[in-house]
């Protein structure tokens, strides 16, 4: 039953991503198809959270996206799980919308807590609102989602040696691993060499996962939520597909930024079952 | 305003004291600092207040970042480090995750100009007031003494939303009454005068004092106004005394381009357009040397307000 639900909610989703990014003819399709699966767990399995939305967030787990371009599975799994009508995804990209092309709490967005698009500032956002938590007495989890390719930013290896030094343990990281950005494979760009060594050398609890395989994001989410509260911070290091739903948009760094058109989308929407009803 | 000197001391212990009593008074202030906790004069709070400082090593990006989340939860962060690592280095951090974000967070920048003296131009940060003025909803303080800096660092915890405040290393008169309210946004009239307006900024204060002095004996009456707010400004008094004295003398630790002066001329142009001089570092990198040298070789002395003066009592 609650397999069915989660595999039904992220076809759904997968349809509102091309959707919303071919209305535009604007966003990001590519990493967000990718993180279907693990949106889908987080909220429907993993987070304990308000949709009547109080930026204080306190007593509730809280979930910052510091790769904001994926904003279309963002605004969708926030829809679809109640914080706002459904019907405003038909708004994304588009003036007067609080559907902003990357995240932001300046039009009052319910469930976002943070701006981010400019990349790898999400980690060391989130360290201070699990801070904030330690000294509230709070022992809900924040969780953060970061790109691949947005490892090449300076300041998350600050974060990252600061998170583990001041053992910010109710803090749970994963990075969408698909190997992909914008100009071509993360290898050829600029490696990241054996991710998981570096994570552990910054003094990071690592986790592996399948990004695409939902009860394998679940266990993992899972798992990492057992292991917190141990003076570690957790990593998990998720590979997936970017595209992964929409064949045609799989294997290639080409889908990051680019909307399908008429046809492309009818292709697509054929392969994704509508579940819970388009907006 | 009675002006006498009631003591000498640098701002920044201003902002250390002003800290180390909101510690006190209010359970949700809390510091963070890239490792210049002795800089800054955040070694009272660090020691009161333990659970409630935070070390981050030199790393400002992700200083600003960890701010922005704290307020997540209502805590109030007052992050420290010098006004260059404030600001130009970590503007990006500071726009997207703080000021568009709308995080009430208190960045409190020491070492703000030439006064840093002798570390030179890699540290003397003179753009800082124009690049966080620009900021939309960015609060934008510079006050002149340990006793308005220390009024202004408490203030600013009742404030919600960013605030930049800006002071400095060297030692200063201390000439603003502890019993002065600071009020945000509300210019400060220090002496009243019909001949001229010196609209005065930070550690120009003082020379701006000493100038008026000198041209009150030259018979001269002078109005001098403190604009400890540079954002929002007080633009209700800048009019009106402007409106009675039909010329303007701007001064500040800055560059001319960005700076108090540069809001001032744009309010003037648009509603009263009024001669105007500036007081101000012009388009120049500063350079190592004792504070006192610097301010006089890049023209940030009283004598250059005396100057500035008599050239825009000229213009009127």
């Amino acid at each position: 039953m609650k397999e069915e639900y989660l595999k039904n909610f992220a076809s759904q989703v997968r349809r509102d991503i091309v959707r919303m990014v071919h209305a535009q003819n604007s966003g990001h399709p590519g990493g967000s198809l990718g993180c279907v699966e693990y949106f889908t767990a987080l909220y429907n399995e993993i987070m304990n959270y308000n949709t009547n939305f109080n930026m204080d967030g306190k007593n509730e787990d809280l979930f910052f996206l510091s790769n904001g371009h994926i904003s279309p599975v963002y605004y969708s799994t926030l829809a679809r799980c109640g914080y706002f009508p459904i019907s405003e995804l038909s708004t994304f990209r588009k003036i007067d919308s609080r559907l902003q092309g990357h995240p932001t709490t300046h039009e009052g967005l319910p469930g976002v807590r943070i701006a981010s698009g400019s990349l790898g500032q999400g980690l060391s956002v989130a360290i201070g609102a699990a801070t904030s938590k330690k000294l509230n007495n709070d022992n809900s989890i924040v969780y953060t989602l970061h790109g691949d390719g947005e490892l090449q930013e300076g300041q998350i290896w600050e974060a990252a040696m600061y998170a583990s030094a001041k053992k910010i343990d109710n803090l749970i990281s994963t990075i969408d691993y698909n190997g992909r950005q914008i100009d071509g494979d993360v290898d050829d760009v600029l490696t990241l060499g054996n991710l998981e060594s570096k994570w552990i050398a910054f003094g990071w609890k690592t986790l592996e996962c399948d990004g695409n395989n939902m009860k394998d994001v679940v266990n993992t989410l899972h798992q990492a939520k057992s292991l917190t509260g141990n003076g570690q911070p957790i990593m998990i290091i998720m590979k997936t597909e970017m595209g992964f739903g929409v064949d045609y948009m799989m294997g290639s760094h080409k889908w990051h930024g680019v909307a399908p058109n008429d046809e492309q989308l009818e292709n697509a929407l054929n392969q994704l079952e509508e579940t819970h009803g388009d907006f | 305003m009675k002006i006498e000197i009631l003591g000498n001391s640098d701002t920044r212990s201003g902002f250390g004291a002003g800290l180390s009593y909101l510690g006190e008074i209010n359970p949700n202030v809390v510091a963070l600092c890239a490792d210049l906790t002795g800089s800054l004069k955040m070694n009272d709070f660090r020691d009161l207040y333990p659970e409630r400082f935070f070390q981050v090593g030199i790393a400002e990006a992700n200083m600003m970042g960890i701010a922005a989340g704290m307020t997540i939860g209502g805590k109030i962060p007052f992050t420290g480090t010098f006004a260059n690592f404030s600001t130009s280095r970590v503007y990006d951090q500071v726009r997207q995750s703080i000021a568009y974000s709308n995080k009430n967070v208190k960045i409190c920048a020491s070492h703000a100009g030439l006064t840093l003296g002798e570390d030179g131009a890699t540290h003397q940060v003179l753009e800082d007031i124009g690049m966080m003025k620009m900021l939309p909803g960015m609060t934008v303080i510079n006050p002149c003494d340990y006793n308005q800096t220390k009024a202004a660092t408490i203030a600013i915890a009742d404030h919600k939303g960013p605030v930049y405040l800006r002071f400095g290393r060297p030692k200063v008169p201390i000439f603003i009454p502890e019993n002065i309210p600071f009020e945000i946004g509300k210019a400060l009239t220090i002496q009243e005068g019909t001949d001229v307006t010196i609209f005065a900024t930070g550690h120009l204060v003082w020379e701006a004092v000493e100038a008026a002095k000198v041209l009150s004996n030259e018979g001269y009456s002078v109005e001098l106004i403190n604009i400890h707010t540079i954002k929002p400004l007080d633009n209700e008094s800048i009019l009106r005394s402007v409106a009675k004295t039909k010329c303007v003398v701007t001064a500040e630790e800055h560059q001319v381009a960005g700076g108090m002066g540069e809001s001032i001329s744009q309010l003037l142009a648009k509603n009263n357009p009024t001669p105007i001089e500036f007081v101000a570092v012009n388009d120049q990198f500063g350079e190592s040397g004792k504070p006192a040298d610097l301010m006089k070789k890049y023209g940030l002395h009283f004598t250059n307000i005396i100057d500035a003066v008599h050239r825009v009592l000229k213009r009127k």
